[in-house]
């Protein structure tokens, strides 16, 4: 048999997708063009918070090839509030979030008023002429100081600037735990701020249909059927007069999980004058107006015993909201609650976070979403304990990592890990890092007191992905479900077209899907196509975030096919004449045992399905299926991820001298994709370590509003990683995978900055902020010499 | 990222070029590569009535000798400037810096006499011109007039160009035997310089004969480090003196404050850098 070398499962495909998205010889939404198309174009609000007194559109409506132009109020009619869909707790505030403010801005960038036009120079000159009376409020930029009394307020009406406060403590009573420790550090962590910057900004095209009332939705999203539910809920529109397509998306990182103002606005503008409108976001407005991910202040206190045993942690978190709640805003913090224990063993938790509204743009979800905070935050105090105790960093780790053998383990924050090896994985990366040469190396290096350190970092991290079960996340107050679909459609030729749920914007779903219905189905892996991202061809779906595309959707597809083959076996048991135990299936091909030349094609029986001559009695003329996967657990890939950096202590400058990651994200579909989520998932890793900061000045305007501020690191940028896996599959799907999409994201930084304090530490330097730009690291020495 | 409304004249020569510019008075602006103009325009922070784009005017781009001098065309892309064998045995210092600036597709069409005029002192040429004590050559109504470098760099983004001034050529003294080092210090591969030192050094029986030294993005003009000048004149090429004499590296500097850098930051940095700079151009460690 030479099956087992012809399975698609496992291979290295090159990606299908990718002639198209590489060339842009697609569909990318700005593409798009039509006759009569409008352009809009969006004034925002040049202040951080300020009351509007006076919004006069009149003087844009003389200038040349405008249409039209809108103040809030005057758009305020049909259309609501933006939904935010995960009110964590019962008596979280939930202010008033209109596309276009009416009586306030919150953040600069909040919309004020709206110009369509002729053409996109037509729109962005006219804004100009707009004319908007503000008086200045108050700025809220501070987490610590939005809680004080006396605070200004972001929602007067409210009263405060406490969003919410959710609470979870798990195990024993933590200060009792405390009580027997024999050390217990605590330590603040800041969580800057990161501007989500995808390659592809933000665009719509919506074409109305006014004889019928449907409206059709080009969105560069990741979740066209969230999106359509929402609008739907925000415009008025019907559900079923509303179809929304996601074509292709050049990534999103979270920031296209989301419900925009612009969305809902392109639809009321639409709706309202009967044409086609679209509007695209440029660089320097994504970056003011796409949300915005992180930005949190963590207090992290551990408590262990002497010989490195720990006893317990608390986590006091402050979560900053920025002006509203947007789709999943307040969920994000509590993404990461369960993940600050990592991988192990404890005997209390206690976690806290606070969620605050400040006069900036609103934060959601971006890659990791709470988890790469949660990981951050243990795995530095991890270091910080090790130093303290005088053990080696990984030592420690090994001390209180949960055993292979433990596995399925209940978590102490109350999840269960359903498999993993963490030594497997750590003794690999360090027999590839080379972990005791460097550390020899980093020895001398101190000896001769050369001006370059070096650190090594180390993160063993774990992550709960491949959102999820669906009563969980009802059990944590999250809107919606957590199951995706998936059905298969055999064509009358033999072909294949797997429908998915799953939206891709840049993961490759159509390769990883064809490979597993290829498998399944035994049909050439180029003769399957996947239909994705338009709410009228995929009508079922929970899009894609939280690494569950192929945890989920990826599953659902394995168990469609499952159930056309079964379809098929029967009908081939009929054309056989053989009874369906008899038959074997392998390689597409339906075989009776012990006479193999009585035999059938799955595609064969795909045209007999069509024709319908002479299908078994009482069956359905159809061997298509469909099914909807709801998976039992989360899925926890885990990973070590070994970093080696040199520090120059007279610039500050760190630079990475060597990056080896060994993830356990179960079993692999398709190894060239996992190795691509990895590298860009550590490069956005190290991003947030060294480079990336959404900086805001005093008055609460964001001084990083482009691309030469915020700075993005690019390929000559960053070292070549060395990248290798160990597999122990999930357990809650049928393909043992258990997603990759955020790993490295989650891994990677806390890996760069315990290698920088690692290499300063004889310096006398204990920590360092994020991101760990030159100036700060030299200002680190600087203090801890002085 | 769109600009606001502008005329546009695309001159033949460059008599035609300076009459327009002439007629437009205060509001035109030169277009060469666009690389500095263009974002200005794009993120509506510059808002001249007239683009004049210079970029087709014949002649002036390329690099000949004239005696001493290297005169370098004023249109003359940093790609060029990078493969020309020129510039690569008389004035290695330029293509060292050169090579730093941005990525290849801005090298492609940014022009070194773009970027002289533009007089961003975060960028690397200007520094690099007053190291090299160049002199720009500009042509206006009343003709033709040379300007060194030191007078040509007036204050943040300004120029001694006048509006209707047309910058034509750089010329740069040939210098053989003289070491150079550009040491950029930026945060990724494409940012402006957070600091940034031109240092080009003549060497005499292992002591510093002379050094030219020329500082980037240390104030609102490119900057000469005048005093470690003065203090290596005749100093060892060895690393202990030439820290003491780059330890003034900074005096007269008056950096500015951004997200990346505090004024003491650069300081440190300029004192650090010249030293490094200094050393490699002396062919020290």
């Amino acid at each position: 048999m030479t099956e087992a070398t012809e399975r698609e499962v496992g291979r290295a495909r090159l990606r299908k997708e990718d002639a198209r998205l590489v060339t842009g010889q697609t569909t990318w939404t700005d593409n798009i063009q039509m006759t009569g198309l409008l352009h809009l174009a969006i004034l925002r609000s040049p202040m951080a918070h300020a009351r509007v007194d006076r919004v006069d559109v009149s003087p844009a409506l003389e200038r040349p090839g405008v249409v039209a132009a809108f103040a809030g109020r005057d758009l305020a009619d049909g259309l609501g509030s933006l939904p935010c869909a995960w009110p964590v707790t019962e008596d979280i505030v939930m202010p008033d979030h209109p596309p276009v403010a009416v009586d306030e801005v919150r953040y600069a960038g909040d919309p004020v008023a709206v110009v369509v036009a002729r053409d996109r120079y037509a729109a962005a000159d006219a804004l100009e002429a707009i004319e908007v009376d503000y008086t200045p409020l108050p700025p809220v930029l501070d987490l610590e100081a939005a809680l004080a009394e006396d605070a200004p307020l972001v929602h007067a009406d409210k009263g405060t600037n406490r969003c919410y406060v959710w609470p979870l403590a798990t195990g024993e009573d933590y200060a009792r735990v405390k009580e027997r420790a024999d050390v217990v550090l605590t330590r603040r962590y800041r969580q800057q701020r990161l501007i989500p910057s995808a390659m592809e900004p933000r665009a719509v095209v919506v074409t109305p249909l006014p004889a019928s009332g449907e409206y059709t939705l080009h969105s560069t999203t990741q979740i066209p059927h969230i999106l359509r539910i929402m609008l739907a809920m925000v415009t008025g529109i019907p559900e079923h007069k509303l179809r929304v397509i996601a074509p292709d998306v050049g990534g999103g990182f979270g920031s296209k999980l989301q419900v925009y103002g612009e969305e809902a606005l392109a639809l009321a503008v639409a709706r309202r004058l009967g044409r086609p409108v679209k509007w695209t976001e440029s660089r320097s407005e994504g970056c003011l107006a796409t949300h915005h991910g992180r930005g949190m202040i963590q207090d992290v206190e551990i408590a262990a015993t002497r010989e490195g045993r720990l006893l317990g942690l608390k986590v006091d978190l402050l979560a900053d909201m920025g002006a509203y709640l947007m789709l999943v805003t307040p969920g994000v913090p509590i993404l990461g609650a369960f993940m600050y224990p990592g991988i192990y063993k404890m005997d209390a938790y206690d976690f806290t976070c606070t969620g605050v509204f400040t006069t900036r743009t609103p934060t959601d979800a971006y890659r990791g979403a709470g988890r790469p905070e949660a990981t951050f935050a243990i795995e530095r105090i991890m270091d910080e304990l090790a130093a303290e105790l005088g053990l080696d960093p990984i030592e420690l780790r090994r001390r209180n990592w949960i055993r292979r053998e433990e596995f399925p383990y209940p978590s102490i924050a109350g999840l269960t890990y359903d498999s993993g090896d963490y030594a497997a994985a750590t003794d690999k990366a360090l027999a590839l890092f080379g972990y005791d040469d460097l550390r020899a190396e980093q020895q001398k290096r101190h000896e001769r007191g050369d001006p370059v350190r070096l650190g090594i970092g180390v993160s063993t991290y774990t992550e709960m992905c491949g959102l999820a079960p669906s009563r969980v996340l009802g059990d944590l107050r999250y809107g919606a479900g957590g199951w995706e679909a998936a059905s298969i459609r055999m064509l009358p030729t033999g072909k294949v077209e797997v429908v998915t749920g799953t939206s891709p914007h840049g993961q490759g779903h159509v390769t990883s899907w064809s490979q597993i219905a290829a498998d399944v189905l035994g049909v050439p892996f180029e003769d399957v196509e996947v239909v994705h991202g338009d709410t009228k061809a995929a009508p079922q779906g929970m899009d894609t975030y939280g690494s569950r595309s192929l945890v989920v959707g990826g599953a659902a597809v394995h168990q469609a096919a499952v159930k056309v083959v079964g379809k098929a076996r029967k009908v081939a048991a009929h054309l056989l004449e053989a009874d369906e135990d008899d038959l074997d299936f392998a390689g597409g091909v339906f075989s009776v045992k012990g006479s193999p030349e009585a035999r059938t094609t799955i595609q064969e029986i795909a045209f007999a399905a069509f024709s319908s001559h002479d299908m078994p009695e009482g069956m359905e003329p159809t061997i298509n299926a469909e099914h909807v996967m709801d998976p039992e657990n989360f899925s926890y890939p885990h990973g070590t991820h070994l970093c080696a950096v040199e520090v120059d202590t007279e610039t500050g400058r760190s630079t990475i001298r060597s990056y080896v990651c060994v993830d356990d994200v179960g079993r692999v579909v398709n190894p060239l994709i996992v190795e691509g989520q990895v590298h860009g998932g550590v490069a956005q890793g190290i991003g947030q370590a060294l480079y990336e900061e959404a900086v805001y000045d005093d008055e609460g305007n964001l001084v990083s509003g482009t691309l030469a501020d915020y700075l993005v690191p690019s390929a000559v940028d960053l070292p070549d990683f060395v990248t290798d896996r160990t597999e122990t599959p999930a357990t809650s799907n049928p393909l043992g995978a258990k997603g990759v999409g955020e790993s490295g994201t989650i891994a990677a930084t806390p890996a760069v900055v315990n290698a920088i304090v690692d290499a300063l530490r004889p310096l006398g330097v204990t920590d360092v902020a994020m991101p760990c730009t030159p100036q700060r690291v030299w200002q680190a020495i600087e203090e801890a010499s002085a | 990222m769109i600009p606001p409304a502008f005329d546009y004249a695309r001159p033949a020569s460059v008599e035609e070029a300076v009459r327009t510019l002439a007629e437009a008075g205060d509001e035109a602006k030169v277009l060469a590569g666009g690389q500095s103009l263009l974002p200005l325009l794009r993120l509506r922070l510059a808002f001249p009535e007239l683009v004049v784009d210079v970029g087709r005017i014949p002649g002036l781009s390329g690099v000949r000798e004239d005696g001493d001098t290297l005169v370098i065309g004023a249109l003359t892309t940093h790609h060029d400037i990078l493969r020309d064998p020129l510039v690569g045995r008389y004035a290695g210092l330029l293509a060292a810096a050169t090579r730093t600036v941005a990525d290849p597709a801005v090298r492609h069409r940014g022009t070194l006499g773009g970027s002289l005029a533009h007089a961003d002192p975060a960028g690397d040429l200007p520094a690099v011109a007053l190291a090299l004590d160049a002199e720009l050559v500009v042509v206006g109504p009343q003709g033709r007039r040379t300007i060194p470098a030191r007078e040509f760099f007036v204050d943040y983004l300004q120029s001694a160009l006048r509006p209707d001034e047309l910058l034509v050529a750089v010329r740069v003294p040939k210098r053989e035997g003289w070491g150079f080092r550009y040491e950029k210090f930026q945060r990724v591969a494409q940012a402006w310089a957070v600091v940034g030192v031109a240092a080009l050094v003549r060497r005499e029986n292992g002591h510093i004969a002379e050094a030219r030294i020329g500082l980037t993005n240390m104030g609102a003009t490119p900057l000469r480090a005048a005093a470690s000048e003065a203090a290596l004149a005749g100093v060892p090429a060895v690393a202990d003196a030439v820290a003491r004499a780059t330890a003034a590296a900074a005096e007269g500097t008056r950096p500015s404050s951004d997200p990346s850098a505090t004024p003491e930051y650069r300081a440190h940095l300029a004192r650090v850098l010249t030293r490094r700079a200094v050393l490699a151009a002396a062919g020290g460690e």
